[in-house]
């Protein structure tokens, strides 16, 4: 408390305990990333393979999402962007890659890391693979992957020749 | 400008349940569709989806943004979110109709309210700079209210036990209701202090659950519904945040929105309203003048199932039902909100 100005300052900090669930519809999906398999879910009205399995149901359809399905770990990266600034907490050497990655047999793309390549090098098309962490430091979360890196096959066509004209 | 007839046309709930396993997404996603299946309407139809739900129960900011996933929300829509009761989004639907942008719009609320502390959670709906820091605990400031009614002589805790009483009996014809009990004032009072004056039949129970409605106008509402539960008059006051500033014992902006909304122009068949807490039932149905003519909170009300943020639809849901049924002609449906009755909306509606 500082009475120097004769202003009277409180400080108090706060703090809530919750009780997280993931759903049951998103489980099976947390429970894959802990034995390292990549578990998304189809949508039974629109057959889209969502992974992550969102809340676990589908957006455009409004039906709680039906069969799991095993995704990747393969996919081709659809978009991404090269970081160049620095910013607070920053952990991974600049610059670096972050790419929206569609896991081969997933409708939509997951947001990961891109390394072992230089961050020039990455292109749309481009086809990766997850490289995990040591099994010790694995949880329930995509953190089990490190990154992605390039499997060095031919880059898919995503079409963006045509897209870009 | 003209105002246009808005009706409540169908509502859906979800059974009130503790210890939910569900996300947000997927409390909600069911009633959605159940309220839409009840009127048969085409999605696209529907030209304004408006959402209540608080952020701080999630412990998430931006968490509402998930729930439009349970929308179905493509072609693209138009939608609204309040950080409130579904009852608030529920008001901003009305004006939005009022607006002639649509004709048509379903508002649904949800609350998880037992992931968390609720009552030191809803501490951050009180004023941030006074209040919000102390942390007092709603049931605390509910406490301090109905102590300073109880030394007016404004009511007793007798009386207070009589509304827990008819509420827990009451919620035994309720399916969905979670804490049902046939029980006696005498019993009730028997029972210790959570805390004083309040005891645990004098706080409303934390539970999970999630609704939806769907109102329309004009002819829209007839297509849609057999007997349309008709908005004749629907406003919303709030009190100061100052809680020193206020008087503990009685309801100004209740009175108010009462009298605007029209409460009293004719009789009132059943009131449903928002009392999170005994004593604020009591306050709310002096505020309102609702005398013994009137069947206050049938369902057994916030007392016996408090889904914090969607306990306020609720009263809509259960008081349109009412009118769709033919058990009632004209009806109140309340929603309050913040610490201490700070704000509340009252709404009349009427079947033809």
């Amino acid at each position: 408390m500082s009475e120097a100005d004769g202003i009277m300052r409180l400080r108090q900090p706060i703090s809530v305990t919750y009780n997280w669930s993931a759903g049951p519809n998103a489980t099976s999906h947390l429970n894959g990333l802990l034995d390292g398999t990549l578990v998304g879910k189809r949508c039974p009205g629109c057959s889209l393979v969502y992974f992550p399995p969102r809340n676990g149901v589908c957006p455009k359809c409004a039906r709680i999402l039906g069969d799991d399905v095993v995704v990747g770990p393969r996919g081709t990266i659809t978009t991404f962007c090269v970081v160049n600034v620095p910013f607070l907490g920053q952990k991974i050497k600049l610059p670096y890659v972050a790419a929206q990655i569609l896991l081969d047999g997933a409708d939509i793309s997951m947001q990961h890391l891109i390394q072992e390549c230089e961050a020039s090098d990455v292109r749309i098309g481009m086809r990766v693979e997850p490289v995990w962490k040591d099994r010790s430091e694995w949880g329930p979360s995509l953190e089990n992957i490190a990154h992605f890196r390039p499997t060095g096959e031919p880059d898919r066509d995503m079409g963006v020749e045509a897209g870009a004209s | 400008m003209a105002r246009r007839d808005v009706a409540i046309v169908a509502t859906a709930q979800r059974p009130n349940e503790v210890g939910s396993t569900l996300t947000s997404v997927e409390l909600i996603l069911p009633v959605i569709n159940d309220v839409i299946a009840k009127v048969g309407i085409e999605r696209q139809k529907i030209g304004f989806w408006c959402h209540g739900s608080c952020d701080y129960m999630s412990g998430q900011p931006f968490s509402f943004v998930a729930a439009v996933d349970a929308i179905g929300a493509w072609p693209p829509i138009v939608e609204s979110h309040v950080e409130g009761d579904g009852a608030l989004a529920l008001y901003e639907a009305w004006v939005k109709i009022q607006t002639g942008e649509c004709d048509v719009a379903l508002v649904f609320s949800n609350g998880k309210t037992t992931s968390g502390p609720i009552d030191r959670i809803l501490n951050l709906q009180a004023d941030p700079y006074m209040v919000t820091p102390l942390w007092p605990g709603f049931d605390s400031l509910a406490a301090l209210q109905a102590r300073a009614c109880l030394d007016a002589g404004v009511l007793s805790e007798a009386d207070m036990a009589e509304v827990a009483a008819r509420s827990y009996r009451d919620a035994l014809n309720n399916p969905i209701a979670y804490a049902k009990e046939n029980v006696t004032a005498e019993q009730l009072l028997a029972r210790p202090y959570t805390t004083a004056p309040l005891r645990a039949h004098d706080c409303g129970v934390p539970v999970d659950g999630a609704n939806a409605i769907i109102l329309a106008a004009g002819d829209a509402a007839r297509s849609l519904a057999e007997r349309p539960a008709w908005i004749r008059g629907i406003d919303h006051r709030i009190d100061t945040q100052r809680l020193g500033a206020r008087s503990m014992t009685e309801s100004s902006s209740a009175a108010i929105a009462a009298a605007k909304a029209g409460v009293g122009d004719d009789r009132i068949d059943i009131a449903e309203l928002h009392a999170p807490y005994t004593h604020q039932e009591i306050l709310l149905r002096r505020a309102m003048n609702l005398g013994e003519g009137t069947h206050v909170n049938p369902s057994g009300g916030a007392l016996v199932s408090n889904p914090a943020m969607a306990a306020g639809l609720a009263r809509f849901a259960e008081a349109a039902e009412s009118v769709f049924s033919g058990s009632a002609d004209r009806v109140l449906a309340h929603c309050t909100s913040g610490p201490m009755l700070q704000q509340n909306l009252v709404c009349v509606m009427e079947g033809e």
